[in-house]
């Protein structure tokens, strides 16, 4: 028998509105937050989805958001309602129990963007002393674990957008070993940055719609070009099922399997076959112990570039068949926030179990007639769903994918 | 007792470094502000910058209170603009 693990606690930070409610508020509106990014100036795509309001110096105090990258930033914002949210106090429980594991795909790019200039500019003798402990993105783990006391097993994963899914499974073996009995985890990504916004244009992974960003991230869609590149922070807060019931804790959901595998097929490009995403499908509903026929909703990779709907909409009826389960991607409305991905994807799916609402997939005007699925849109589905699936695939062909369900 | 360096570094560390204001006095140590050595690190770049002084990696280590910090920049020189 295995481990039963509850999630007790949900943190947001996303373009769509930061803290829990306002983002699934913002993403039950269907209304795509991607926009010209004035930081982009001069770049030949030059809108993303940003997280408008937040401001680390408001929000964590000047002296301590100085010294913090801003996908550390946005991680402890998160981390701050996801732990308030689960009830847990930090201050008494027992820190060598909880781990921390966050996905992060690129870290602290904006400090590096900074720091080579100055060198570039002003020598190496100007270079911030700050510029390592700010850049490596294991340092948002460990500030988690500075401020709330957490003394376990402390880690980043690093699989590009699959990131946020991977630490997902990775805090689950850490609950299903028994090393800890909570483990914080998630992702955070903050790198709409010049130089890797401009990087992903060349590799044509971007909408070149600059001119309507609202309509750029259309995921499923006939015209869609590729995707908006985001920034965002989710935490989930897993805890042993045994643990959470003997503290009377409050259950959103159950993080019920994981399956991981690699595409083995091209650094960038989806394998057109999916079989290493069929893999990681069929892997987590196995893990699961769940049939495809239980699944009631699907929160897609969806990124809205025409190889990843494509590839991803036939896996999903290979595995499925005729009666594959309603399909949704966040991603029209936030746009596609790399290593946060899969983690605030977890929450949108805990927030459909609790809430019977699915989410409408943003800017699918004309479903392009490949993609043979029942994707939600228009206005979010209302309905009891048991069990969703999500799923997450990373430039390297790591993919990863979560199902969950009702408490 | 007020002079020119003395306030450009407390504008520095109320600025740059987001110390609260009513913190910074003379007789106040880096670590009474709650600054660490990456800090000092950093408070030597910027003193270099503003005006245009160097401290050395030595003398930034035995940088204890304010006073000290600013008697080493003004023995060196210190520039501020608009001082005396």
């Amino acid at each position: 028998m295995t481990t039963d693990i509850a999630i007790t606690g949900l943190g947001l930070v996303t373009p769509a509105g930061i803290g829990v409610d306002a983002s699934w508020q913002g993403v039950l509106s269907g209304r795509s937050a991607a926009a010209k990014d004035p930081n982009l100036a001069g770049i030949p795509i030059d809108i993303s989805c940003r997280v408008a309001d937040f401001d680390g110096n408001t929000m964590l105090g000047r002296k301590a958001a100085r010294r913090l990258d801003r996908f550390v930033q946005l991680g402890l914002v998160a981390a701050r309602e996801a732990i308030a949210d689960s009830g847990l106090d930090p201050e008494t429980w027992d820190g060598a129990r909880v781990g921390a594991v966050i996905g992060c795909g690129m870290g602290g790019a904006g400090t590096w963007e900074a720091q080579h200039t100055v060198l570039l500019e002003k020598g190496p003798e100007r270079v911030s002393p700050l510029l390592i402990p700010m850049l490596i993105p294991n340092m948002v783990a460990g500030h988690i674990a500075i401020e709330f006391h957490a003394n376990g097993p402390n880690l980043v994963t690093a699989t590009a957008c699959t990131s946020g899914t991977t630490a997902l499974g990775v805090a689950r073996d850490l609950l299903r070993s028994g090393a800890c009995d909570v483990v914080i985890s998630g992702g955070t990504e903050a790198g709409l940055t010049p130089l890797s916004i401009a990087a992903f244009g060349q590799m044509h992974a971007l909408s070149g719609r600059v001119d309507d960003p609202a309509a750029a991230s259309r995921p499923f869609d006939a015209d869609r070009d590729g995707f908006v590149a985001a920034e965002a922070a989710g935490i989930l807060i897993l805890e042993r099922a045994e643990h959470a019931a003997a503290r009377g804790a409050t259950v959103r959901a159950r993080l019920l399997g994981y399956g991981a595998s690699a595409d083995a097929h091209h650094i960038t490009a989806p394998d057109p076959d999916g079989v290493g995403v069929g893999l990681a499908i069929t892997t987590a509903l196995a893990d699961a112990d769940v049939t495809p026929a239980d699944v009631g909703h699907i929160n897609a990779h969806g990124t809205s570039t025409p190889l990843n709907d494509a590839a991803e909409s036939k896996v999903i009826r290979r595995v499925f068949g005729d009666d594959a389960p309603p399909v949704t991607s966040t991603k029209g409305v936030t746009g596609h926030s790399l290593g946060a991905a899969g983690a605030i994807e977890a929450a949108f799916g805990v927030l459909t179990l609790q809430h019977g609402r699915i989410p409408p997939t943003a800017n699918l005007d004309k479903q392009d007639p490949e993609i043979d699925l029942d994707v939600v849109h228009g206005a979010p589905r209302d309905g009891d769903v048991d069990v969703v699936m999500s799923n997450s695939f990373g430039f390297g062909g790591q993919n990863g994918v979560v199902v969950l369900a009702g408490p | 007792m007020s002079s020119a360096v003395y306030d450009k570094v407390k504008e520095l560390l109320v600025e740059k470094f987001g110390v609260a204001e009513e913190e910074v006095s003379r007789e106040a140590t880096f670590s009474d502000l709650d600054l660490d050595s990456l800090d000092l690190v950093e408070f030597a770049l910027a003193a270099e910058e503003e005006m245009g002084v160097r401290i050395s990696d030595e003398e930034a280590e035995q940088l204890d209170t304010l006073d000290d910090t600013v008697k080493l920049l003004e023995e060196k020189g210190a520039a501020v603009e608009g001082g005396a």
